[in-house]
């Protein structure tokens, strides 16, 4: 018993949180079980949903555990994956004209290798311009060489928009494993489980205390789901398991809630800005490559806004 | 050892179209039931028949089997395997003096076997900027033989935009086959109104343009 003890001890911490997130798993997988069986002969859409969306969890899970193992090349491969994914939504909602095609094929071809391999690099200085300012540039460029003045302004806008949400941002999830923060040295993956871990649980709370005590809608026009009562009870407690998680971080435990309120904060407008545009595109999910959630952007989109925020928060208070 | 190589590339080919494409399916008019029908689609691209193919569930595409131009499949080599052995098309003579007759008695055969087919009743891809092209009178003679058969519609959607005309770079869009309700074959009805209906019921799959 006590060698057990002693080797779980001697573990990283972040077999702590895949233990600990594992065991909610199960409980969630229990209790949706259960309800299905309650249910048994009257088919509940909210019930099957939820239950979609665990299963998918537990596959999420394991494909970020497995990123893990493999450092910061398997996380840069995870994102490099994702962004491909929601780069792909994004377009394909987009009304592309024949004139955009080498504008397109650079962002899938060209943006999104080059991104990564430079957060793969560490040249902060140019993963940090190289889409804002040259993708910027260039994706203009390429579209108005090929002549076609046809909505050109709005074209483009939206190649610029769809390369910043899917492929500069998400990007800065991976770079947070460049930082140096001293003292700190080797545990960056840390920083990316506190991330993911508040600003999904932040999600997935918003979403229960919603459905539990939700009433009075936030932005009825955008999203009929999101309310006040399950924002504020969601955030509170977001923000209360991101203070509990200090001993991961180089955080201080009020400093630790200080992050996690700001990474709920975003993640919720980004939600917000997301759920606008697919209103704007006339859809409800982006895809439907994760059953039970949507599209790869409906699960990101949260992480989207709160990670450049949370690397640039980190960067300026805790390294050198 | 045939037919072990076939079963696992229709895995590999399906598995590649769905990485390629992300292509998902929407049942609108029908389910995907073990009934005997003729899906009849849009062409666009040399990838259409493969997109159908893969999104019916596995039991479903045993028994499914693309028309198909016969010189594309003739060949001794990996091209003539992949068209026997892996898809089974019917291949389809474009060029004898007697194409209609040859392509009815090709198709009505598979038809007798108890197959499924994948038909594009245009005849030939489409490249230009008309969502589709008249419907070829193919069709209406195969629903006339085989009135008791699903006649089901189907759209596939995207392909133009993933490989428009003269680029040689796909870009990876999502693509989507959308199937109609069947068409419903009165033994009465005139050519040119049967294919018109034939016509509507695919446009009517079509999604809505995207707006700027």
């Amino acid at each position: 018993m006590t060698r057990i003890v002693d080797f779980l001890a001697a573990q990283h911490p972040a077999v702590w949180l895949f233990l600990g997130v594992g065991v909610i798993l199960v409980v969630a997988t229990a209790i949706g079980r259960e309800l299905a069986r309650r249910a048994e002969g009257e088919p509940s859409p909210t019930i099957d949903n939820l239950n979609q969306r665990i299963a998918a969890w537990w596959v999420m899970v394991a494909a970020i555990g497995l990123s893990f193992l493999f450092g910061l090349g398997g996380v840069i491969l995870l994102f490099a994956f994702a962004s491909f994914g929601a780069l792909r939504e994004f377009v394909t909602l987009t009304p592309t004209r024949r004139g955009d095609h080498w504008a397109l094929a650079s962002v899938f071809f060209l943006g999104i290798p080059v991104q990564y391999w430079l957060v793969w690099d560490q040249w902060y200085g140019l993963y940090s311009i190289f889409l804002p300012v040259y993708g910027f540039l260039f994706l203009s460029m390429a579209a108005a060489l090929r002549g076609d003045t046809t909505h050109f302004l709005r074209r483009v806008a939206f190649l610029q928009w769809g390369m910043m949400i899917c492929i500069f941002f998400p990007s800065h999830v991976p770079a947070l494993l460049t930082l140096d923060i001293p003292g700190y040295e080797g545990k960056g993956l840390l920083l990316i489980a506190f991330l993911v871990i508040v600003v999904q649980g932040s999600d997935v709370l918003q979403y229960v205390f919603g459905k539990l005590f939700g009433r009075h809608k936030v932005a009825p026009n955008l999203s009929p789901s999101k309310t006040w009562e399950g924002l504020v009870g969601g955030v509170a407690t977001a923000t209360l398991l991101g203070a509990a998680l200090w001993w991961i971080t180089p955080f201080s435990p009020l400093a630790a809630a200080g992050m996690a309120l700001a990474i709920c904060a975003l993640g919720f407008f980004g939600g917000l800005v997301m759920s606008a545009i697919k209103r704007d595109r006339g859809v409800k999910d982006w895809g439907h490559m994760i059953r039970g959630h949507g599209g790869m952007i409906d699960r990101l989109d949260s992480v989207i806004f709160a990670a450049p925020v949370y690397f640039h928060l980190i960067r300026y208070w805790y390294t050198l | 050892m045939r037919p072990l190589a076939a079963a696992a590339t229709r895995r590999l080919i399906a598995g590649f179209a769905r990485a390629v494409t992300g292509v998902s399916a929407d049942w609108r008019g029908c389910r995907p039931e073990p009934r005997q029908r003729v899906y009849f689609a849009n062409h666009a691209s040399h990838g259409d028949f493969v997109l159908i193919w893969t999104v019916l569930p596995p039991e479903l595409r045993r028994v499914t089997r693309p028309v198909a131009a016969a010189e594309i499949w003739d060949g001794r080599g990996i091209g003539g395997f992949i068209g026997r052995e892996v898809f089974r098309a019917v291949p389809i003579d474009r060029k004898g003096v007697d194409r209609l007759n040859a392509a009815m008695a090709a198709m009505s055969a598979a038809l007798d076997e108890g197959a499924s087919l994948i038909l594009f009743p245009e005849g030939t891809r489409n490249t230009g900027e008309e969502p589709l092209l008249p419907l070829r009178s193919g069709l209406f003679h195969l629903a006339m033989a085989f009135p008791q058969i699903d006649f089901v519609p189907v759209w596939i959607d995207n392909i133009s935009r993933v490989m428009p005309k003269g680029e040689f770079l796909p870009i990876p869009l999502l693509c989507s086959v959308t199937f109609g309700e069947p068409l419903a074959v009165d033994r009465t009805e005139e050519r040119a109104a049967f294919l018109d209906r034939a016509r509507g019921a695919l446009l009517a799959l079509k999604p809505k343009d995207l707006v700027a």
